[in-house]
């Protein structure tokens, strides 16, 4: 335990006398985990979106108009439930319509309550069984009479599912390739205290320290510069999340009627994650520049 | 105290040592003289362990040190000091720091650190400039700090790599005091060095070797009276004796017994 204080305080004298240098890596991985944390709120939220969407993805929703009555839609719906293609279809009235919203915006759904009276319509849901038939289902239910209009997303959710696919995966690309980038600033960093200090550490080997005491201080600074950047960056992303919460959160609740992920949730994700990768930027950074130098 | 035996180091195109076999007793003084490029620093970093023979056996202190894992060198190291030309003393730490440093690092309490430090650098006399800072001191002082370092932490063994190349000659007959004050109080020192002077008036033994063998291995006084011992020649009539002997050196190869 004595040499665990002497390693904490070479550590923090190391970061101080390579101050300079200290900062800008802290910057660098500061930047680093900005990104990643804007790829990461993008991609959570995205899935999210994702999720939300898929649901109506398989469904085709019929707006009824309000004079036709429940019994029209019962002759509809036995006419499509013969359609090839056609899983299930069902009625659905506004005031189900109108529950099923309010459950959606969940917190957010007492906005609803105010309402003075609904403006949902009575709908019919087809569920499709085979997506390659969905057009001309759509097409068939448009012929009907009495029906005000036809909710069908199929090629934007086509589309979006293949973006969610994308931005996935260039998220995950473009993380990984910030990891490295990100080691070998801290590597750099601490390869230059290590040059500072190559005497004392060679007359260290030389007088029989081990070579984790040697590293120990070194292995310490660089876990501190990434818990600095990390901390930095989660309070960054925090204010900024917060930000993008109040301004875009209505627009997605009304364009997707879904939340944007919570901010408490979102939160205590990055930290998590930028508390993980701080230190291990930060160690295996250091843990890479030091080798040459214990191999006497 | 340190054996080699048959030891080889090559290095990809020169001989660094070749086909090595020599003793070195518990309490020697020994010298190691050759030119440049001979393999003196080859013979000291094989002690160290900072490199591998390719043939033969070194065995410091009784261990077969060729066979010791890498995890095993502090250990190792701990019981071998090391003095270098260019003292090698750390500019940003006092002398008392430089030297309390050795201890630090292998975690020595600091009772013991407070207790022994001010005793080697009184032994070393400079208790006055515990508080300087290294480009404060002269030369010969910084070399004195140098050995305090290297002995504070009570190894068996000294090794001093051109102690005195960057010292006046006065300076480094002091530095050539001190160190026989270290090895009359029990340590093995082995000391390389190009000062053939030093090496004359020393007497003691030295070891010479060229294109990585040894070619003389001479005795000095020391290896005389060692000679002598068990005859009925007493000191006094050797004393004067020796010095005439030392102008035609006493010689003997191979290892003594
Ligand atoms: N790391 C190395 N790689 C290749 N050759 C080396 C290496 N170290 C030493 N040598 C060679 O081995 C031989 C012995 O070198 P060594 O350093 O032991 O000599 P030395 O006696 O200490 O010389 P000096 O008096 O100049 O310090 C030399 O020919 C040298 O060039
Ligand atoms: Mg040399």
């Amino acid at each position: 335990m004595r040499s665990f204080g002497y390693t904490i305080k070479q550590a923090f004298i190391q970061f101080v006398r390579n101050f300079n240098l200290s900062i800008v890596s802290i910057f660098a991985i500061t930047a680093m985990l900005m990104i990643l944390s804007i790829f990461f709120i993008a991609t959570v939220n995205i899935n999210r979106a994702a999720e939300t969407i898929k649901g109506d993805y398989d469904s085709i929703q019929i707006y009824l108009l309000d004079e036709t009555t429940e019994d029209d839609a019962k002759m509809m719906i036995e006419d499509l439930k013969k359609t090839d293609g056609v899983e299930d279809a069902y009625y659905e009235t506004r005031e189900q319509a109108l529950k099923k919203f309010k459950k959606r915006w969940g917190d957010n759904g007492y906005l609803l309550d105010n309402l003075q009276n609904n403006p949902l319509p009575n709908s019919i849901i087809i569920k499709i069984g085979d997506l390659e038939k969905a057009d001309g289902i759509a097409k068939k239910a448009g012929a009907f009479g009495g029906v005000e209009d036809i909710k069908y997303y199929k090629n934007t959710v086509d589309k979006l599912l293949k973006m969610t696919r994308f931005i996935q995966t260039a998220a995950a690309v473009v993380m990984i390739f910030l990891i490295i980038v990100s080691i070998i600033v801290v590597a750099n960093t601490i390869k230059l205290t290590v040059f500072n200090r190559a005497d004392e550490i060679s007359i260290m080997k030389y007088v029989g320290a081990t070579n984790w005491f040697i590293r120990g201080p070194f292995l310490v600074e660089g876990i501190i510069i990434g818990l600095l950047s990390a901390a930095i960056a989660l309070a960054l992303s925090g204010g900024i999340y917060h930000k993008a919460v109040e301004v875009f959160g209505d627009q997605t609740r009304a364009m997707l009627s879904m939340d944007l992920v919570s901010e408490k949730v979102l939160v205590t994700n990055l930290a998590w994650m930028f508390m993980i990768i701080g230190i291990s930027i930060g160690a295996i950074g250091s843990i890479i520049s030091m080798r040459k130098f214990l191999k006497v | 105290m340190i054996e080699f035996n048959n030891v080889s180091k090559y290095y990809k195109s020169n001989v660094g040592l070749d086909n090595v076999t020599v003793h070195i007793n518990e309490g020697d003084f020994v010298f190691l003289v050759g030119p440049s490029g001979a393999g003196k620093s080859t013979f000291i970093k094989l002690i160290l362990k900072e490199i591998e023979p390719d043939k033969g056996t070194i065995k410091v202190r009784g261990e077969d040190i060729t066979r010791l894992k890498k995890s095993g060198i502090p250990k190792l190291r701990r019981n071998v000091g090391i003095v270098f030309q260019d003292f090698r003393l750390l500019p940003k730490k006092t002398v008392y720091e430089n030297v309390a440093f050795a201890m630090e690092i292998i975690h020595q309490p600091k009772r013991l650190i407070k207790k022994y430090v001010p005793q080697v650098l009184s032994m070393m006399g400079i208790s006055e400039s515990a508080g300087k800072y290294p480009d404060e001191l002269s030369a010969g002082e910084q070399q004195r700090v140098a050995i305090a370092r290297a002995i504070v932490n009570r190894p068996k063994i000294l090794i001093a790599d051109e102690p005195t190349g960057n010292l006046d000659p006065d300076t480094a007959w002091e530095i050539m005091q001190l160190l026989n004050t270290i090895n009359m109080k029990g340590t093995t020192i082995l000391m390389v060095t190009h000062a053939k002077d030093i090496v004359d008036k020393m007497e003691k033994r030295v070891i010479a070797i060229e294109n990585g063998r040894i070619v003389r291995d001479e005795f000095g006084m020391y290896g005389y009276m060692q000679a002598l011992q068990g005859t009925d020649v007493t000191f006094d009539t050797v004393e004067v004796q020796t010095r005439n002997l030392f102008r035609t050196r006493f010689k003997r190869g191979g290892g003594r017994r």
